[in-house]
């Protein structure tokens, strides 16, 4: 949508402000046995957020997240890069790359479990296996789609192919290659937190489960509201930069 | 050899020379027993477990409720996004919300919804209509913006009624989009039932999958995550080839 900024800013404070009247009067019809008020719920976040036991949950989701991250990018850059060279091995892998996109793959993490042990690696690995794929495939496709006559400069220059990446093909795939990082970054996060819902001791899907396991309605509204506002004021932040990569472009 | 077919052909090759290597290094003991079995002892097992009907129960319940969520999500999703398509001021107040839903993680509602709804099939289907709706709603937009106005100009000029002018411009028009919205939908409703059913639930395969995982059940937890692969991978080739051709008819591709 080529809106102005201001107006996006307006729709989403709009947005927000029915989303908030809708949870209020829910409250009011459900009641407080299945359901916190949006103030109580603020506030015990607030108390869950300054207690002790939540900064090492925190940390203990963010650093699996940073690490696949990381990883998703590095591997997810130079396959996608290979893949987009290599036209052959592009054509082949590329329908199966999307295939894998559509699979259930929570059912894979006892796989992962089984082959990593449960700890940090399992999360990581699965994490990766979540944000690794976008990446790929909006790389490959930023590389396919640069324009001919780009490249046909950099053979006239005899540039390497090292020499060609840097200064030809990566700057203008930037904008799409970003897509691909906001879509793996959502996806690595969503990747983390199920990996911790499932099995783990720590992070923020395993205080999540533990919430259900005490009936304690306070603290998975809490830390539902924290995942939740937290994906989307970062993705809202990544998409305005995308925006602005490809109106540039 | 055409083109294409080389092209499935060297695809055939790269899973058998995956499911090769895996059996090597399962026979050799570079994967031990506990983490995998060699492959043909999965096809073995898998074969044996649907023969002997003991899943039948789990597999029906998966289904059910996949087919419940998927109907849901794609009936309220072409309702929601023909509506939102008149209602331009409407349409622009929910853009934030359909362009970072897909970055919020939608299975951190579950616990919510268990909290409210208790540990039935409701949670379960909601997530899965969740996950599937919002994809329908997008292309169905989509869709519908891709029809060109000179149809619809004509259409007035014809006198054709409201039903002929959706059934026989509208709809070829918009048709390749919102079954792209349905290819996601389907996608999605599976991948939220299975997803759910396995972080915590009372039955279903995915229920199943996480039941053999905690017993240590090898021969049962690696068939089922088989099937499950074989199942989505299946939908989803159909859903492509047909989304394939639909567009090839019309030119768009």
């Amino acid at each position: 949508m080529s809106e102005h900024p201001a107006h996006g800013g307006r729709n989403a404070l709009i947005l927000i402000a029915v989303l908030v009247a809708i949870w209020q009067v829910t409250f009011w019809i459900v009641g407080d046995i299945a359901l916190t008020s949006p103030v109580a719920t603020l506030r015990y976040t607030a108390k869950l957020v300054t207690g002790e036991t939540f900064g090492m949950h925190f940390f203990d989701t963010m650093r699996a997240f940073a690490i696949a991250f990381a990883l998703s990018v590095v591997i997810g850059l130079l396959v996608g890069f290979w893949l987009g060279f290599e036209r052959l091995s592009g054509d082949v892998l590329e329908p199966m790359i999307v295939t894998v996109y559509a699979i259930p793959k929570l059912t894979l993490y006892p796989i992962l479990l089984l082959a990593f042990g449960l700890g940090l690696s399992a999360k990581v690995a699965f994490g990766v296996l979540h944000g690794v794929i976008p990446i790929i495939l909006f790389t490959l496709s930023a590389v396919r789609n640069t324009k001919p006559i780009l490249l046909k400069t950099g053979h006239v220059l005899k540039l390497s192919r090292p020499q060609m990446v840097r200064w030809i093909l990566f700057p203008a795939a930037i904008p799409e290659i970003f897509t691909g990082l906001r879509v793996g970054f959502s996806l690595t996060l969503i990747g983390s937190l199920l990996a911790e819902m499932f099995a783990s001791q720590r992070g923020l899907g395993y205080l999540l489960m533990t919430g259900i396991g005490l009936h304690n309605v306070e603290l998975v509204m809490s830390v539902t509201l924290l995942i939740v506002v937290f994906a989307a004021a970062v993705s809202t932040l990544l998409l305005q930069i995308d925006r602005r990569l490809h109106r540039r472009a | 050899m055409s083109r294409m077919k080389r092209l499935i052909a060297y695809r055939l090759a790269v899973i058998v020379g995956v499911i090769a290597l895996l059996e090597v290094l399962c026979l050799t003991g570079a994967i031990d027993k506990i983490t995998m079995q060699p492959p043909h002892l999965i096809a073995r097992d898998l074969y044996r477990l649907l023969v002997s009907g003991r899943m039948n129960g789990a597999i029906m319940k998966t289904l059910t409720n996949t087919v419940l969520a998927l109907v849901f999500a794609l009936g309220v999703g072409v309702i929601v996004g023909a509506l939102l398509h008149r209602r331009r001021a409407l349409r622009d107040t929910l853009d934030p919300l359909f362009a970072t839903y897909y970055a919020v993680p939608v299975f951190a509602f579950y616990p919510f919804f268990i909290v409210v709804f208790g540990l039935g099939d409701l949670p379960q289907i909601l997530i899965a209509f969740m996950l599937g709706v919002v994809a329908m709603i997008v292309n169905t937009l989509n869709g519908l913006d891709r029809v060109p106005p000179v149809l619809l100009k004509t259409a007035r000029i014809m006198h054709l009624s409201p039903i002929d002018t959706a059934l026989r411009l509208t709809l070829p028009s918009a048709g390749p989009y919102l079954l792209t919205g349905a290819k996601l939908a389907v996608a999605y409703a599976f991948i939220g039932i299975i997803g759910s059913e396995f972080i915590l639930s009372r039955g279903g395969i995915g229920y199943e999958i996480n039941f053999a995982y905690s017993n240590f059940d090898n021969a049962t937890m690696y068939p089922l995550i088989v099937l499950i692969l074989l199942a989505s991978i299946a939908i989803n080739t159909v859903l492509t080839r047909w989304e394939q051709t639909l567009l090839a008819r019309r030119g768009a591709r």
